[in-house]
């Protein structure tokens, strides 16, 4: 038999190359780059120890609002885009209100405590806000997507995270008992649903417009 | 196997690495196969686009070009053409610069080595060694 050309054995050996190469991107796109946080994790002291929610706001402010939220739940992300730039500019920014922001993951959304994760990655890191904010808006995209850490991922190069840390974070899963921390003391407060606003000992569920919002701030503020 | 030949396997597997880069920016990949964070650091940084344009799709480009042209050389119609092998060696060069630049980035702007970009300074480098030495082989030949 005749042996094959040197052409004939490069194109061989570039063709397995190939193949190899296409192989290991195939596998790329189709790996699972996203941790799963666990549900109902158990909860330690040290979890939750000195946290009491994401505040922004004077601490001298009034008016305390606490809102519960799911980033998967269309109406916390319909307030979030919504409403929220109005009270964070006219309230929150104004010295009025001091707001807190607590995790109330809901179990029927797939990606809700991953995302609530990521953004306490993006926390430690002084960017929870913004973080926040840049996941409520792309949350059509990534609400039905099979992997939603990619875009959780993208998000950061716009926020300006280090990607380094924020990853370290993402695979420690460090925040879960924290937010199923959050979770349980939503629970414990009375929420049933998200989004839903403590303010002034009382609980509002649903989407609350800004001007409600404000009639309540008004309100308080005048109480003795 | 000759010079040609090793010349198109280093830019198939440059290819590789660029597009592997390129897919992650585009968010077909979740996150790098690197260890250290810095190839993220590396991608996510202002410095990871060149006048707009991603610098991992430059690359992929580059490659799939330099490859395109290496295996025309192989062609018996081209094996004896120095001017086809010049126009590679002028391209390669002009990427090797090009990767100098980028190195100087990582090592002084961003702080951060890719390890996966190193593995692409290291192909392309490779690719140009491979074109000067078949250029010289094939100078002497006609001499």
């Amino acid at each position: 038999m005749a042996e094959p050309s040197p052409m004939k054995r490069f194109y061989a050996l570039f063709g397995l190359i190939a193949a190899a190469g296409v192989g290991f991107l195939i596998w790329q796109m189709n790996k699972a780059s996203t941790p799963a946080v666990p549900v109902q994790v158990a909860v330690q002291p040290a979890d939750t120890a000195g946290f009491e929610g994401y505040s922004l706001g004077s601490d001298s402010a009034r008016v305390v609002i606490t809102e519960y939220a799911d980033y998967q739940c269309p109406a916390c992300q319909q307030f979030a885009t919504v409403e929220w730039p109005y009270v964070r500019e006219r309230l929150v920014q104004t010295g009025r209100v001091r707001w807190v922001f607590r995790d109330f993951p809901l179990s029927q959304h797939q990606w809700s405590r991953l995302a609530a994760h990521s953004a306490a990655c993006a926390d430690e890191q002084g960017k929870f806000w913004e973080y926040a904010d840049a996941i409520f808006a792309a949350q059509p995209e990534w609400s039905t997507s099979r992997d939603a850490g990619k875009i959780f991922r993208q998000q950061i190069e716009k926020v300006g995270l280090n990607a380094g840390t924020w990853d370290q974070c993402m695979t420690s899963l460090k925040f879960a008992g924290r937010i199923q921390g959050s979770a349980d003391e939503g629970v414990r407060a009375g929420v049933g649903s998200t989004p839903s606003f403590v303010i002034g000992g009382r609980i509002y569920a649903g989407v609350l417009a800004y001007d409600k919002i404000k009639a309540l701030v008004d309100s308080l503020s005048r109480a003795p | 196997m000759n010079l040609r030949m090793g010349a198109a396997v280093a830019a198939l597997a440059g290819l590789f690495v660029s597009a592997y880069l390129w897919l992650y920016k585009m968010g077909a990949i979740g996150t790098l196969a690197c260890g250290t964070g810095g190839c993220e650091t590396v991608q996510l940084s202002p410095q990871s686009r060149f006048l707009g344009v991603e610098v991992a799709a430059i690359g992929a480009v580059g490659y799939a070009l330099l490859l395109g042209l290496t295996l025309a050389s192989l062609q018996p119609r081209w094996a004896s053409s120095r001017r086809l092998l010049q126009v590679i060696a002028f391209l390669s060069g002009g990427a090797v610069l090009f990767t100098l630049y980028l190195k100087y980035l990582e090592l002084f702007v961003i702080h951060a080595i890719c390890r996966w970009c190193v593995g692409s300074a290291i192909l392309i480098v490779v690719f140009f060694t491979l074109i000067l030495l078949e250029l010289r082989r094939v100078r002497r030949q006609s001499t």
